[in-house]
């Protein structure tokens, strides 16, 4: 077994470009703190390259996006982009916010792991990234 | 036929005795169905309301009649006997033409007044052509760089006879300036124009999030469109203090109250500080409130809010005009009730909603389309928005009658809870400092973001129950047959051009000599700056060339990571 149960998951929750809907983004930084999980909420206004840089200097394992202004595809494509640029394709990437379907599918097409709708329970957000990030730690160890 | 009567009078005695000996009784046979009933907003609901619950209410002091001090029962006296409330759904998209095209269509089918959605970059003082914000042009609201497009908007609509609900904060400024500007290069005198700028800049740094300037700057800014509004659009009200954002971004509804009030003193306190009579800028004051799901608490909460706002301006900003004391306010149905699953009960929660609303005495009322969860409303959801008010009008009798809860015992007793609550929460919001204050500290933002984790706890836990989403769960989560609005993806080109043709047909020396008057101005926060942003907006200079120069002068306020 690897040490992953005793160390913090590191998340950060960002909003990218001028949305400035964010109580789903601190609704589920706070389920995530209290879950354990060490949280840097990024605030709003944030560019693709602004959350990259804290994805970086935090060396997170989890990064959740919201959005809520019908921007999540331009935002979300740029980011998985700059991810896999700057070789964190192991990042875990979660979107949140108001995403069609479609658009849903689409992003997972381009890189995004998991995107999470209008009504989602914050436990099952904590739940599925436990599982994966847990497995991913194991994985390498 | 003699009436039955009976020797006992209804006392607390008389009730008590009731509550143990038959109330218990029902309880042994059928317990209630929870431990503890509360509103939406946390404040306790007994079982039943008696006039022990009203005692310390003084009919004459507290409720009164409507249209006279203290207003509880209305702003005004014949309510939607004489007048209806006004129709006015909030609408903008793409660009102006796309935007004045869903205005016409509204009008068409019954709407009275307008209300403008702008987009993200016009709302933060950006142009279209931003390297960075440009990809968000036209997307939740339509686009706006100059009063060029402000004359599209607003192109074949009668402005002297529409009134028109500007629903921009930071940059509101220059919309202020537009809408007049628009004016009057089409003939129509200031002193004719009706509407709101919705201009509550300190709601954005604790809710809604589109702010640009630090608060007290940003404020400043408030105070001068309220002055000059005063004076070249007398029938306009350029602030319009909201508690709808403050809402749905998880506060109850006695925060949205105490809240709410608090910015609107400030924005009158910081002017008194200026040299400027409240009475002068009180009577064009306006409000907005949210209208969510618990029926009841909205009523009180309507009424608690004009009473509690009638006594602050008299008793403590010493308003003597009858109309400073007045609360007239526009109403929407709650965006963050509606929900993405089973999206046809939306049509439900929304009328009754906005039924709430004209019970408790709006003035104009948006009422949410049913498709909201996803987009932008289609023109066959937002028809249906508009016709549930035609029918709360025309078919329910609702709008027959003044107030018809005044003397409810709940309702009474409710609205009393909620004016107390919300007037200590404006007490402490005092002893910080005042609202700017209660912003800078954190305090605001940390006591919405603990109401609504609360709020989402009771969902998790199923404590409270919305129907499709935590109980009542379809297997299917089709849109049931709803065609989503989808938006023309060559907004953003189209407009840029047009920005374009703007700047490369303008005065260049009269858009620079403008801006810089307007940067010398801004250095003295106690000098109005809205006839240098008027001349700025009619030398057809942008939003964003405006902004900037507060920017350069002013700085930016580095939004909250609290949560």
């Amino acid at each position: 077994m690897s040490n992953a149960g005793t160390q913090a998951i590191k998340v950060v929750v960002a909003k990218p470009g001028l949305d400035g809907h964010d109580r789903g983004a601190k609704v589920v930084a706070r389920a995530l703190r209290d879950a354990g999980m060490e949280v840097v909420y990024t605030g709003i206004y944030q560019t693709p390259e602004s959350i990259l840089r804290a994805v970086l200097q935090e060396d997170a394992a989890v990064l959740g996006l919201s959005s809520l202004s019908g921007a999540h595809m331009e935002y979300a494509t740029e980011l998985c982009q700059l991810l896999r640029d700057n070789g964190r394709e192991d990042l875990l990437f979660l979107v949140g916010g108001t995403i069609p379907e479609d658009d849903a599918a689409t992003l997972k097409e381009a890189g995004v792991d998991e995107v999470f709708g209008p009504g989602t329970r914050t436990e099952e957000i904590v739940e599925y990234i436990r599982t994966r990030v847990g497995a991913a730690t194991q994985t390498a160890s | 036929m003699e009436r039955v009567t009976t020797d006992e009078t209804l006392d607390a005695e008389r009730i008590e005795k009731w509550r143990t000996e038959r109330l218990s009784k029902d309880y042994e046979r059928i317990p209630p169905r929870r431990e503890q009933f509360t509103t939406l907003s946390g404040i306790p609901v007994d079982d039943v309301y008696t006039p022990e619950d009203v005692k310390d209410v003084d009919p004459a002091r507290d409720i009164g009649l409507p249209g006279e001090y203290p207003f509880t029962r209305g702003p005004h006296a014949s309510m939607y006997r004489g007048r209806p409330w006004t129709i006015r759904q909030v609408a903008g998209f793409g660009q102006a033409e796309d935007t004045n095209g869903r205005y016409k269509f509204l009008l068409a089918h019954g709407e009275t007044g307008l209300s403008t959605d702008f987009d993200l970059p016009t709302l933060l003082g950006h142009d279209s052509d931003h390297p960075e914000f440009g990809r968000e042009v036209g997307k939740i609201g339509v686009a706006v760089d100059t009063v060029v497009d402000a004359h599209v908007l607003f192109d074949g609509i009668p402005l002297e006879e529409v009134s028109t609900s500007l629903t921009i904060n930071a940059s509101a400024a220059v919309a202020l300036a537009m809408y007049l500007i628009v004016g009057d290069e089409r003939g129509i005198p200031g002193s004719k124009l009706t509407g709101t700028t919705q201009n509550d800049i300190l709601k954005e740094y604790t809710a809604q999030n589109e702010f640009i300037f630090p608060p007290l700057q940003a404020s400043q800014l408030v105070v001068d469109t309220m002055e000059y509004g005063a004076e070249v659009m007398p029938r306009f009200n350029p602030l319009n203090a909201c508690g709808y954002h403050i809402r749905d971004a998880g506060a109850t509804a006695v925060e949205e109250v105490g809240l709410t009030l608090a910015a609107a003193l400030c924005y009158l306190e910081l002017a008194k500080e200026r040299g400027i009579e409240p009475d002068k800028l009180a009577p064009r004051v306006s409000f907005f409130w949210n209208v969510h799901n618990n029926f009841l608490e909205e009523i009180a909460k309507l009424r608690a809010a004009r009473r509690l706002w009638a006594r602050l301006t008299r008793e403590r900003l010493g308003c003597t005009d009858p109309r400073s004391w007045l609360m007239r306010a526009h109403c929407q149905t709650s965006g963050v009730s509606l929900t993405a699953q089973q999206p046809l009960n939306n049509v439900a929660r929304t009328a009754i909603q906005a039924l709430a609303a004209v019970l408790g005495g709006t003035q104009s009322l948006h009422t949410n389309s049913l498709d909201e969860a996803f987009a932008i409303p289609s023109e066959e959801a937002i028809k249906v928005a508009v016709r549930t008010q035609q029918i709360i009008l025309h078919e329910t009798g609702a709008a027959d009658v003044v107030d018809p809860f005044g003397g409810s015992y709940y309702v009474e007793s409710l609205t009393c809870k909620i004016e107390e609550e919300a007037r200590d929460l404006i007490h402490r919001i005092d002893e910080m400092g005042g609202m700017i204050a209660a912003i800078e500290n954190g305090y605001a933002n940390q006591l919405i973001a603990d109401s609504a984790w609360e709020q989402q706890l009771a969902l998790e836990s199923n404590d409270r129950i919305t129907v499709g989403v935590n109980d009542f769960v379809d297997d299917d989560t089709s849109l049931a047959g709803i065609e989503l609005f989808k938006l023309d993806p060559g907004v953003g080109e189209r407009q840029r051009k047009r920005l374009a043709e703007v700047k490369s047909s303008r005065e260049e020396r009269r858009v620079a000599d403008a801006l810089r008057a307007l940067e010398v101005a801004a250095h003295d926060l106690h000098r109005n700056r809205m006839p240098f942003i008027e001349e700025a907006v009619r030398a057809r200079a942008t939003v964003g060339e405006i902004c900037n120069v507060l920017r350069s002068v002013w700085g930016e306020y580095q939004p909250s990571t609290v949560f």
